[in-house]
């Protein structure tokens, strides 16, 4: 199932949370949404439910505007809000079954989705408990759970690993892997390695503004494309070696690291790879090259550069 | 959606609450004290239907001041309102839970009906029509109940709108009607409860009345619907 998002603007009296974004999602995809807090991505998604009604633009789930069909939709898409909010006196098993028959499973099939839903989600154990009584890891997959519990073509999930330890965090990143296998999904989150763990393609938000969009890969190649390569050279004095790192051609910066006697972090220059030119270097000056460990340009930096202003 | 408000009210105290608190007040002032049955020697109920018609209108905004107002703070809402039922749906589900409460707490007072009917000779038509007259007043304001709850996420604020609103329609109107002559008197005596009231307990079923209880719950719920809808409407 597609989403398409044409031209989506929301404005609160004066204030732009997202301006004129466009984007589409195909069939499959798992898309990951990342931004600082407040660039729109929240927003965006409650557009997309249904939650929230556009001032401009639309989006469109299977064909569904949000503006025309806003039923329709909410049978395609299943959401699991920021904060996941839960009816805390309810039993787990009762709170799925209840959300099942809100999302329109026919009677006959609750109790099959509500037990396969407590399978997926690893929650056999609690399914008597009430929700208030469960730990936040097993919370947020009572909530996944329901967002799946109608077998959704498109799954809307903001900041589903929010809280979570990191074991936990790798439970349900494996779970939204699998789901994404089959499914479409939109999942939002300012963690960045969860992206990569778990996205087929990085949409950037800031200030309500698409400013990347890509797999991480041609991210990384689009960003600044400059080599970094951390190196411990001994046998030599910091400054000198510093100095000599600098005047070589193909490098850019040297920065000194800091709590690490004689180690460096090189920028190479644009296109170069001073590798080569390092170990030469030290060979020349007699100096030990015991460390060369080339780094690429994280998606840390890539996502600072891009939102930093 | 009903079903699940139901649920929740018996699992949580507050139904249990209610209706122990409900049944003592209604039991102490019928039975026990001020103008009550044995002080009265009548056989009718009339102590009972004067005592609900207090302890309902304070007990409903405490019923109903959770629906909405919590839905709202825990962000629950927001799932509710991206599930494929309507606006509509999710606010009958609730008034319908909270009116079949009562229901059950009126019915809940059968055994006064029979101590009376044994005690003397009892007019079944008064007395079923005090009934309905406290079922359509609690519809009543359990309406505005719900409409309160629709505008804020704090309980105890909408406990208090519901109950601030219903003291108009429960006492002020009637005292301003009753003191002012002529048409205007009239108009706003009509806007008080306490004339509906006595006018449906006295065994008349009359047209007005019913308009007026019509209206309110209509009105409390449309206005609950349009506070769900807000979010959809686009500066």
């Amino acid at each position: 199932m597609e989403v398409v998002i044409k031209n989506l603007t929301k404005k609160y009296n004066g204030f732009t949370a997202v301006d004129g974004i466009s984007f589409r999602i195909n069939q499959g995809e798992v898309l990951g949404f990342l931004g600082p807090n407040g660039a729109g991505k929240s927003t965006t998604m409650k557009m997309i439910t249904t939650y929230i009604a556009p001032t401009g633009g639309d989006v469109e789930v299977g064909g569904y505007s949000v503006r025309t069909h806003p039923e329709e939709v909410k049978k395609l898409i299943g959401y699991l809000p920021e904060n996941n909010p839960l009816y805390l006196d309810m039993p787990v098993m009762d709170y799925l079954a209840f959300s099942a028959r809100l999302q329109g499973v026919s009677a006959a099939n609750v109790d099959k989705r509500v037990r396969e839903m407590l399978k997926a989600c690893g929650l056999g154990g609690e399914k008597h408990k009430l929700i208030g009584e469960l730990s936040k890891g097993y919370r947020q997959r009572v909530g996944l759970a329901q967002a799946m519990i109608h077998d959704p073509q498109v799954l809307i999930l903001d900041e589903p690993t929010s809280g979570l330890d990191p074991n936990q965090i790798i439970e349900i990143r494996k779970l939204i892997k699998d789901i994404g296998k089959q499914k479409t999904v939109i999942l939002s989150t300012h963690i960045l390695p969860e992206v990569e763990a778990t996205c087929d393609r990085i949409l950037i938000i800031n200030k309500g503004h698409i400013v990347a969009d890509g797999t991480p890969e041609t991210l990384r190649k689009q960003a600044k494309g400059r080599e970094l390569i951390r190196v411990k050279i001994e046998d030599g004095k910091e400054d000198e070696i510093a100095l000599a790192l600098r005047s070589l051609p193909s490098v850019m910066g040297v920065e000194a690291i800091s709590g690490r006697e004689n180690a460096f972090e090189i920028q190479a220059d644009k296109f170069a790879t001073p590798k080569r030119d390092i170990f030469k270097l030290c060979v020349d000056k007699g100096w030990a090259l015991t460390e060369m460990v080339p780094f690429e340009t994280s998606l840390e930096d890539i996502f600072h550069d891009l939102t930093i202003n | 959606m009903q079903k699940k408000e139901l649920r929740m009210f018996f699992d949580s105290l507050v139904a249990y609450i209610l209706l122990i608190a409900f049944l003592g007040f209604s039991g102490f002032f019928t039975w026990f004290y001020g103008s009550d049955v044995f002080l009265t020697k009548q056989a009718n109920l009339d102590s009972f239907f004067k005592t609900a018609y207090w302890t309902l209108f304070f007990f409903i905004p405490a019923l109903t001041m959770r629906s909405l107002a919590e839905e709202n703070k825990t962000g629950t809402i927001e799932l509710l309102l991206t599930k494929p039922v309507t606006n509509w749906q999710v606010i009958w589900g609730k008034f319908s839970a909270c009116l079949l409460l009562i229901l059950i707490a009126l019915l809940l007072t059968a055994p006064y009906c029979f101590t009376i009917a044994y005690l003397g000779k009892v007019d079944v038509g008064v007395i079923f029509c005090g009934y309905l007259g406290l079922l359509l007043m609690s519809a009543a304001y359990i309406s505005i109940g719900i409409f309160a709850s629709s505008i804020t996420d704090n309980q105890v604020v909408a406990f208090l709108i519901a109950l601030f609103t219903g003291i108009f329609f429960h006492y002020i109107f009637g005292l301003l009607g009753s003191g002012l002559n002529g048409t205007p008197g009239e108009l706003i005596n009509y806007l008080g409860m306490q004339a509906h009231i006595d006018g449906i307990s006295r065994g008349l079923i009359d047209s007005r009345d019913i308009i007026y209880f019509g209206s309110i719950i209509f009105l409390g719920l449309i206005l609950a619907e349009v506070s769900l809808a807000k979010r959809n409407i686009s500066e």
